[in-house]
């Protein structure tokens, strides 16, 4: 299925996104190879129980064996048996900074990945396809650095306090108003950590009697917050408008389940980019849908910021629209900042409120001031408030990037999910085995990728991400792209048929609460 | 041949027609009937739904209109206007332009400010650059986090560590790893905020206790074994847990950690322990609650920290034993879902390792400390002092309530205005006063270091009497 939406009026530009059906051979074949590997995992449990084969798990205390077992046995079927065999594909130890190439730490296994010992050696310079690194400013020196050195040496590293109590420094109060500046918002708060920014200020805006509508692939982070928050939780299908629609009209016409109350309020849950599937949101849309039914909207950048629009504005700017349509603008520093923390931006009662009342200000320590310059230090770059033109250089070589790749790698026949314009490319494996040999073999040819499996993706979707970065140039992308042709030659990994279905919009789906009838 | 065999069995099929029971027929008919009645008749809908006519839907559609999506808050709200501190939140501090003492930064053994950590965070600076731009899985392990763990597990002798990027979110995602729905866990009331989340975000049952009162954990464990009897099968899969501080943040006491070793293996409940004050401060090395009641640390089976405090840095991490440890790699949200802690920090802290190794006797001399004032504050009319002797993070409460939290939490805040114009440091504890499930009273929070000379630490004394004074009388 290939979408090339042109209409009028809501989109500026071509929206192409394409999620290229899976090939029925392909998907018989993996569950195969689900079962295979399942009836071996009951095979070696077996031989296991009945000491045939050393167990080399590590067990409870002698003195704590008549306890509760802490954890059921079937829980960790899929660890044991799946995810341990290529465990050697995760958890790669870095010793550099996470640059466009980066040197890896080696390591073996005697006992088929139950334990690693380090060589001692360092793989150099592997290009390095995984880390977030989208503009990249993980760098260890330039003017990024130096800031953060001064900081460093001036305030320390800690801060050992609360926002609320005496942690709030000025260096705090400064990032705030360049965020804010940059996003183009009112006013804006910072947290320590992006994945805390979400579960800790979600159940701060909403509570009881309030309705989330959540995208079926949000992050771990808004799913905790939604749930921590305790408001009734609808999904809709992702980036589905349609199925949106209908849980709004559903949700403002019959009020709360039982008692036929109004909802509180409504609030919308989307990402800027999905990080799994690589697919942007179709944010005029929402937006125009959240002011027909007067609900509101919480836009998660955390991949899209710094790395979509013209200027590195996000997801907003990509689309043309205005800041004060979205109510509240979430995101991290992770990605395109090269630092650590999140920030929520909105109107100023907004952000009021949030220090008042977030969980964060009030008992978590605000964020350490060399980590904060680094952001103030690269913003500024971004917005070329610095007196350079290097931010902007970055953002279009990033954009010219991503397009490149993404060209080649649809041409050389894989299968690639997502929207054309975003940095974050998969390109789907399907198989069990593939997953661990394509990281295996990528890693002989200095070349090192993220695969993600089951539970992260569908048990038969696994695929392998690439994070492009602006660090990467043109002669790096195009040693990757001939060692992933050669690889996927080897493992026959080209299932693209390019079946392009020109289709404006996608069939309305039923939703996931109630039956129809059509 | 085919022909003349249907046809036999055709001739057998309504032999036994006439030969069947009148009862048998009858069934059978009945049945016959039904099924043609249900192939016939419309599908069955699960609701009601279309008594409204798309008019009315639409109509209100329109009508209705939500809250705002947040409430106003007054300009005068206690919790609104921060403190701004300019410069380094250290021994001496710049708050609100005005130079003081610092008595409100948990900075215990004084390193936020040493040379040597700040010199290890430099080079590591220089090395790795600030973010780490992944999460564990992906290429954000760095051999600082492993060399971190590492320390870590030697420090407190434990076999395995796992450091978090985010103090408050290490106890919250430790306990949802374990404890799912269904299980039961038996937490202090005086529990920490952090721990409350964890413990929502687990969907457990929740049984509170009466704050350090073993009698009343003992009647809930007695309660929870006569539940047990009347459902074994449901018993031998229920996960029990006990969840205490070291030292309490919203109290200052000490948790009577040896009696909780005995109902642990009475009554066969794990014990997860939360030492975020206690870390570095207790104990002759500093190893926390285990050391100083002499308690071998593999009877407990989770001790999670934040590296907030006595550390200077920021982050946490757990330590325990291997077997507990390593589940949290895969099912410890905090962990997998979110990026690594910077590498920065982590040298900082693994320098302020060293240090509190190379010098034991600091904790000797943050006691001493903490016990002078303890004494000096002793007898302020109108304060009562909350929390143990040695404990270095201690409450200033009312004696006397006047009426209303909100008058409270407004002369207190008189008292530190006069404390800060002065020049020491204070603040006031801040909760959600929402949000909590046992409210702590509103009260002052005094926070002892190591870099308080004596003659600070008496005129701190004598400003809060002087304060107390002439505000509350």
């Amino acid at each position: 299925i290939n979408h090339i939406v042109h209409n009028g009026g809501l989109y500026k530009r071509p929206f192409n996104e394409a999620f290229e059906e899976t090939p029925m051979l392909v998907a018989v074949l993996t569950y195969v190879g689900y079962g295979v590997l399942t009836l071996f995992g009951y095979l070696r449990d077996f031989m296991r129980q009945w000491k045939i084969e050393k167990c080399q798990n590590a067990t409870e205390r002698e003195e704590q064996k008549d306890f509760v077992p802490l954890y059921q046995d079937f829980e960790n079927f899929y660890n044991r048996n799946l995810y341990m065999r290529i465990r050697d594909s995760w958890n790669r130890p870095i010793c550099s900074v996470p640059g466009a190439k980066v040197d890896m730490m080696e390591r073996v296994s005697h006992d088929y990945n139950w334990t690693f010992t380090y060589t001692g050696r360092v793989i150099k310079d592997i290009i390095n396809m995984g880390s977030y690194n989208y503009l990249g400013f993980a760098q260890k020196t330039g003017a990024c650095q130096e800031a953060a050195a001064k900081v460093l040496s001036q305030y320390g590293a800690g801060v050992c306090s609360t926002r609320q109590e005496m942690g709030n420094l000025d260096k705090h109060e400064e990032l705030e108003k360049l965020v804010a500046r940059f996003l183009g918002v009112e006013s804006a708060m910072a947290y320590g950590m992006g994945f805390a920014t979400n579960s800790m200020n979600i159940p701060a805006l909403v509570g009881k009697g309030c309705l989330i509508l959540s995208d079926e692939l949000n992050h771990a982070s808004l799913v905790l917050g939604a749930r921590l928050s305790g408001a009734t939780i609808r999904i809709f299908k992702h980036n589905n408008m349609q199925s949106l629609e209908k849980l709004l009209k559903d949700a403002i016409v019959h009020g709360q389940p039982r008692t036929r109350r109004p909802w509180k309020k409504i609030l919308i849950l989307v990402e800027g980019i999905y990080s799994m599937e690589g697919s942007i949101v179709r944010l005029p849309e929402v937006i125009a849908l959240k002011k027909k039914y007067k609900s509101y909207l919480y836009l998660d950048e955390a991949h899209s910021i710094g790395a979509l629009g013209p200027s590195g504005r996000g997801v907003v700017e990509y689309f043309g629209l205005s800041p004060e349509d979205v109510d509240v603008m979430m995101g991290t520093f992770t990605k395109s900042f090269g630092a650590a923390g999140g920030y929520i931006g909105g109107k100023k009662e907004l952000i009021d409120y949030l220090r008042t009342y977030s969980h964060s200000a009030a008992y978590a320590t605000s964020m350490s001031p060399p980590v904060v310059e680094q952001i103030i230090t690269s913003m500024k770059c971004i917005m070329g408030e610095d007196g350079t033109t290097i931010g902007e250089a970055r953002v279009q070589q990033l954009a010219e990037n991503t397009r490149y790749f993404r060209r080649r790698l649809k041409e050389m026949g894989f299968i690639i999910y997502g929207n054309e314009d975003s940095p974050v490319v998969p390109l789907m494996l399907y198989m069990p085995a593939k997953i661990g040999a394509f990281g295996r073999e990528m890693l002989k040819r200095n070349i090192g990728v993220v695969v993600v499996g089951f539970p992260a993706t569908p048990i038969i979707e696994s695929r392998a991400r690439f994070c492009l970065s602006a660090a990467h140039t043109k002669e790096m992308l195009d040693t990757a792209l001939k060692e992933v042709n050669e690889v996927g030659d080897l493992l026959q990994l080209k299932y693209s048929r390019r079946r392009l279905v020109p289709l404006l919009d996608r069939p309305f789906d039923e939703t996931t609460y109630e039956e129809t009838e059509d | 041949a085919a022909g003349v065999g249907q046809q036999w069995v055709l001739v057998e099929m309504v032999q036994a027609f006439y030969e069947a029971p009148a009862y048998h027929l009858i069934l059978e008919g009945i049945l016959i009937l039904w099924i043609i009645r249900l192939l016939f008749s419309k599908t069955y809908k699960l609701q009601e739904r279309s008594d409204l006519t798309l008019k009315e839907k639409e109509e209100l559609i329109e009508e209705w209109q939500p809250e705002p999506l947040v409430p106003p808050v007054p300009k005068d709200h206690p919790a609104l206007n921060y403190n701004i501190v300019s410069g380094p939140p250290t021994h001496i501090i710049t708050v609100n332009g005005k130079e003081c003492i610092n008595f409100a930064s948990f900075n215990f053994l004084g390193l936020l400010n040493n040379e040597k950590v700040k010199s290890a965070a430099q080079a590591s600076l220089k090395k790795y650059g600030v973010g780490t731009c992944g999460p564990r899985g992906f290429y954000g392990t760095f051999d600082v986090h492993l060399e971190l763990e590492d320390r870590l597990a030697k420090f407190m002798r434990t076999e395995e560590a796992i450091i978090y990027s985010y103090g408050f979110a290490t106890i919250a995602s430790a306990i949802p790893a374990y404890s799912k729905r269904g299980d039961i866990v038996f937490v202090d009331e005086a529990a920490c905020f952090a721990i409350q989340k964890g413990l929502q975000a687990s969907r457990s049952n929740i049984k509170l206790f009466k704050h350090n009162d073993m009698a009343d954990l003992e009647r809930l464990l007695k309660e929870q074994e006569t539940e047990d009897q009347k459902n074994p099968r449901k018993a031998r899969v229920t996960r029990r847990f006990i969840v205490v501080e070291g030292l309490y943040m919203n109290t200052g006491d000490i948790c009577p950690l040896p009696e909780l070793i005995k109902l642990k293996y009475k009554y066969k409940v794990r014990i997860f322990l939360e030492e975020s004050l206690s870390f570095g401060v207790l104990g002759e090395h500093g190893r926390g609650i285990t050391e100083h009641f002499g308690i071998n640390i593999d009877d407990i089976d989770l001790i999670s920290a934040n590296m907030e405090n006595s550390l200077a840095s920021i982050g946490g991490f757990c330590c325990g034993r291997s077997f507990i440890i390593d589940h949290q790699r895969l099912s410890g949200q905090g962990y997998c879902f979110s990026a690594s802690l910077p590498p920065l920090l982590a040298a900082a802290a693994i320098e302020a390792l060293n240090i509190m190794e190379d010098n034991p006797d600091i904790f000797q001399t943050l006691r001493a400390k903490c016990e002078r004032i303890h004494k000096a504050l002793q007898g302020i009319s109108g304060l009562k002092v909350v929390g143990e002797s040695f404990s270095p993070a201690l409450h200033l409460q009312l004696e006397e309530s006047c009426g209303s939290r909100e008058n409270d939490v407004k002369l207190l805040k008189r008292v530190v205005d006069y404390c800060m114009n002065s020049g020491i440091a204070l603040t006031q504890a801040r909760y959600l006063e929402k949000e909590e499930k046992c409210l702590p009273p509103p009260s002052i929070r005094v926070v002892i270091t190591v870099e308080q000379t004596e003659q600070e630490l008496d005129k701190a004394a004598s400003l809060l009497k002087e304060a107390a004074q002439s505000v509350l009388n």
